[in-house]
């Protein structure tokens, strides 16, 4: 500890006077932010105790920044003030849950498999199936907006969050919303936490619709030589009366991953009838599935024996239309290795490479096959290997998976550049989620230059949650213009 | 309001498009509400840029800003409580782009939310949410109350259609937020904007998702000889986790009332009915009616119909979305609640409800979405009656009292507008006021635009914006 920690720490001790808040085993270094390490970590047992630090922050012009899981913690620019690690991990109650009103209440340290535990004795599940799903805080999903493959059908957090309390820069405990599925009472303040890093409030609770878990899920997988056949294929299916869980379409880079890899957590038991293991997901991808050569369409459905029977007839029809080269039809036993290492591929694709850069790019469905063509030139030309996954919703992950460490920090950052700009003649939108620090620290003016005209009202919006710049300062946008 | 500024607004805009004579302006001091706020004049633009300068305009005169659809709402959102210009977005009505492929649609605020479905319907697509008055209530009116309908029971209210806007601030700055694709980039301000009444921004473009009609269709009507048995069935439907697209209920009152005048073929003797409606593949939709028929007849459903055609479908569904007008013509006027409770809280909120009723001496019908908690307590009222206008309101005012005390809200799909901008306190602290004041004023710093809506007047622009109305002029009915 340095000096500085000593004394922000023993500061924030006697204000809050709570000891327990400050852990003596906790180790600042591992709330480091792209090499910026916080000078003192604070797990308040309450929302009541978090607010109070944050008003100490505030009031000595310290810098928070919530933590949850760190699995998500890298996603954003490096913070240019780092002084409080806020551990938001001893929240973690359910709140309030009714089974019969189909809504849930939970503190933002809880775990989604914790959440999802508890509702699935009642048969009933959130469906936020997020990377690095075992670990990951339910508050930390939320803030880092990142989407699971169900948003194929459920949305996306926007669409089921109902509600939250959260602490605002001045150090109010606030809430919005409600806990009933449907509200117009006040603004939406809410939906203004999602994906927003930290940047605007501390979630100290958030209410849920949740969803009655789908019967007898079974899996589709069908395999394509291009990645035009195989979005054409998606396409069709977008376009027939199916209305799929999962739709995504994955590259050969993809493939091979999946298949030398496994995921290091388990496919939660929600699309498994209960009796499903931790190892089932570690269990190898069987014969040829993820073959490396091609395009693969993977699609998840569920329903009553004559619902599945069309699903399978149909999805059929219009893989072999598209050209496929080979169909499987997954069970039980076989589905979740495939699950699994979908919810997981970012996971897979960082550890697959010792400089991975990932880039979520937004475009519409029909400008995929487009942006992908151009996306397989440009990297290879700078020879860098890609892994991609492109779900029918139009979000479209890029991984750029270079060999070695010692890759060229440049020319990953000049593609990246290059994707921001394909972004932007697509009408779409690129954000960076994982990449090496001298990667990020390279790019930090194209991501700091949101080239929309809302870029003023984005600052008002985080002044009024925020007005000293309390919480994740340049995370999301620089300190000031 | 000067003539000077109306002189501005004519040069601008011609003459034709603006209204300024009190006789003109008759017709624009009301809307759905029970409530009246007259403008000291109306616009009518034609483009986004117009609507920039008019805000500039006013911004110029200091005169407050109240943007105007059909006027359907029923919480007041459109009344012009402080006076000033009232913006009417009637003709911006062009849809400007429909991307069938993508599911998309851009629309200026004044299409008529029907009006775009059934220019999508060749496609097999259509607007999802459907309020009754679907047939006249305008997008930009649907954006700013965040609207909802029967059918957002399985599809989501307005909000979870809306992508992209385009606005204008109150100092005429245009401004595009979200995307077209829709996932939230670095703040969803989409998300804020849809259900913030016209309190923030002027709204001139609007990006919707398009949906895509269901293979097949089923209409059930389930028959109860009790409301506790039809209350029941709902809170079992939802626990047993099967999702209708609708699930609407009719208390038998109001369904005698209804049938008299629509002859949808209701029965005329049961206690309450639901009318649910399943969606999707032919093969789900046949289980699922299948397991609703179940559900309904554990709770001593008498009978449960299944309408064989479209036409009888549509029958159905007509006497549901003109309810609340059967009910005007057999009262001097009715008054529209719109209370949101957790759903398995609905038998002791309907027998609450009734108990209200009793005691202020009014007959409350119910007609509401059944499924996703949303209420529609009707009072029957004379408003032409000071003192019955009065014990209206109080008796309403328990009724929401009562839903946020099991856990409910204010409002479903309605909004607050100036109807329920005293009730808010119920739900929400000081705190939170004080986040949404700085969250408005990020915004609309001056209180321009819409002021005295959404906030209690103690809580949002003081009462320095609004004009001491005389005593409301209630009269209208939904």
């Amino acid at each position: 500890m340095t000096a500085t920690t000593h004394s922000i720490a023993a500061r924030l001790e006697s204000f809050i006077g709570s000891p327990s808040n400050f852990p003596d085993s906790v180790d600042p270094e591992s709330y480091a932010i792209e090499g910026a390490v916080p000078s003192a970590v604070a797990k308040p047992a309450s929302a009541a105790e978090a607010a109070e630090i944050v008003r100490f922050a505030a009031k000595e012009k310290l810098a928070v920044i919530p933590t949850g899981a760190h699995t998500k913690l890298s996603i954003g620019a490096r913070p240019s003030r780092y002084d409080i690690a806020l551990d938001m991990c001893a929240l973690r109650q359910i709140a309030h849950y009714d089974p019969a009103d189909l809504t849930v209440s939970v503190d933002a340290g809880m775990t989604i498999a914790a959440v999802n535990a508890a509702l699935l004795e009642h048969n009933q599940f959130l469906p936020l199936l997020v990377p690095y799903y075992s670990q990951s805080t339910i508050g930390g999903a939320i803030a880092s907006g990142i989407d699971s493959p169900l948003r194929n059908a459920y949305g996306t957090a926007r669409d089921f969050l109902l509600g939250a309390e959260f602490i605002d820069g001045t150090g109010a405990l606030v809430k919005s919303g409600g806990r009933v599925v449907k509200n117009v009472s006040g603004y939406d303040l809410h939906k203004l936490l999602i994906g927003s890093l930290g940047t605007l409030a501390i979630i100290t609770r958030l209410n849920f619709r949740t969803f009655p878990v789908p019967l007898t899920p079974r899996g589709f997988l069908a395999s394509f030589p291009t990645h035009e056949a195989a979005l054409l294929a998606r396409q069709k299916i977008a376009e027939s009366p199916l209305t799929p869980l999962t739709l995504d379409v994955t590259d050969p880079g993809a493939a091979r991953i999946f298949a030398e890899r496994t995921p290091s957590t388990a496919e939660p038991g929600i699309f498994s009838g209960g009796s499903h293991t931790a190892a089932d997901s570690a269990l190898p991808v069987p014969g040829t599935w993820f073959h490396p050569n091609d395009w693969q369409l993977c699609a998840a459905f569920a329903g009553v024996p004559e619902v599945l029977d069309r699903y399978v007839r149909e999805l059929t029809r219009i893989a072999e239309q598209h050209g496929a080269a080979t169909i499987f039809i997954l069970d039980d036993t076989t589905r979740p290795s495939i699950w699994g290492r979908l919810r997981e591929a970012l996971p897979l694709f960082r550890e697959s490479s010792p400089a991975a850069v990932i880039l979520q790019l937004n475009v519409l469905p029909s400008r995929q096959t487009q942006a992908i063509t151009i996306l397989k030139s440009v990297a290879s030309a700078a020879l860098l290997p890609l892994a991609l996954v492109a779900r029918a919703s139009g979000a479209l992950y890029i991984a750029l998976l270079p060999e070695s460490a010692q890759g060229d920090a440049a020319a990953l950052s000049l593609l990246t550049q290059e994707i921001f700009s394909l972004s932007r003649s697509f009408d779409g939108r690129a954000s960076l989620l994982f990449a090496p620090p001298a990667v990020k620290d390279l790019l930090q003016s194209t991501l700091n230059s949101h080239p929309h005209s809302d870029l003023a009202l984005m600052r008002r919006v985080k002044s009024a949650f925020d007005p000293k710049n309390t919480f994740a300062p340049n995370r999301l946008f620089p300190d000031s213009l | 309001m000067t003539q000077n500024l109306i002189r501005e607004l004519e040069h601008l805009l011609g003459p034709s498009a603006v209204l300024h004579r009190p006789e003109d302006l008759l017709l624009y001091d009301y809307d759905g509400s029970p409530e009246k706020g007259r403008p000291d004049a109306v616009v009518f633009p034609s483009t986004t840029e117009e609507v920039s300068r008019i805000a500039k305009l006013a911004a110029q005169y200091n005169v407050p800003i109240v943007g105007r659809g059909a006027g359907t709402g029923l919480s007041g959102g459109a009344l012009a409580r402080s006076g000033g210009l009232m913006i009417a977005f009637t003709r911006m009505n062009r849809i400007l782009d429909v991307d069938i492929e993508n599911q998309r649609a851009v629309v200026q605020p004044g299409v008529v939310n029907l009006d775009l479905t059934r220019a999508v319907e060749h496609a097999g697509l259509y607007f999802a949410p459907d309020p009754s008055s679907q047939k006249s209530c305008t997008i930009g009116g649907n954006v700013a109350e965040n609207a909802g309908g029967p059918h957002t029971l399985a599809y989501g209210v307005t909000t979870n259609h809306v992508t992209a806007l385009k606005l204008v601030l109150p100092d005429g700055q245009i401004v595009s937020i979200g995307s077209t694709q829709g996932d939230i980039s670095v703040y969803d301000l989409c998300g804020l904007l849809v259900g913030s009444e016209g309190t923030l921004a002027l709204i001139t473009e609007v990006t919707v998702k398009l949906s895509r009609k269901p293979e097949a269709i089923k209409t059930l009507l389930a028959i109860f000889e009790t409301i506790d048995d039809a209350s029941e069935t709902v809170s079992d439907i939802t626990a047993r986790g099967i999702t209708p697209a609708a699930c609407e209920m009719l208390d038998g009152w109001t369904l005698r009332t209804v049938e008299d005048y629509i002859h949808a073929g209701f029965p005329l003797d049961s206690g309450a009915v639901l009318l649910i409606e399943v969606e999707g593949l032919t093969e789900a939709v046949t289980s699922q009616a299948a397991s609703i028929d179940e559900v309904c007849r554990v709770h001593h459903a008498r009978e449960v119909r299944i309408a064989r055609d479209d036409k009888e479908r549509e029958l159905l569904w007509t006497g549901r979305k003109n309810s609340f007008g059967a009910l005007g013509r057999i009262a001097a006027g009715i008054y529209v609640l719109d209370g949101v409770i957790p759903r398995s809280k609905l038998p002791q909120t309907l027998r609450r409800i009734q108990e209200i009723g009793d005691q202020y001496g009014f007959r409350i019908g119910n007609i509401f979405h059944a499924g996703d908690g949303n209420l529609h307590p009707i009072v029957l009222y004379d408003p032409r009656d000071a003192e019955q206008f009065e014990r209206a309101l109080k008796a309403s005012a328990d009724i929401i009292r009562y839903c946020v005390e099991i856990g409910g809200s204010l409002s479903g799909e309605h909004g607050i507008g100036t109807e329920k901008s005293e009730l808010m306190s119920l739900l929400f602290s000081d705190a939170d006021f004080a986040l949404m004041r700085r969250v408005h004023d990020a915004f609309n710093p001056q209180c321009s635009l819409n002021p005295g809506k959404i906030f209690p007047l103690t809580k949002g622009c003081g009462e320095t914006r609004i004009r001491q109305h005389a005593a409301a002029h209630p009269g209208h009915g939904a």
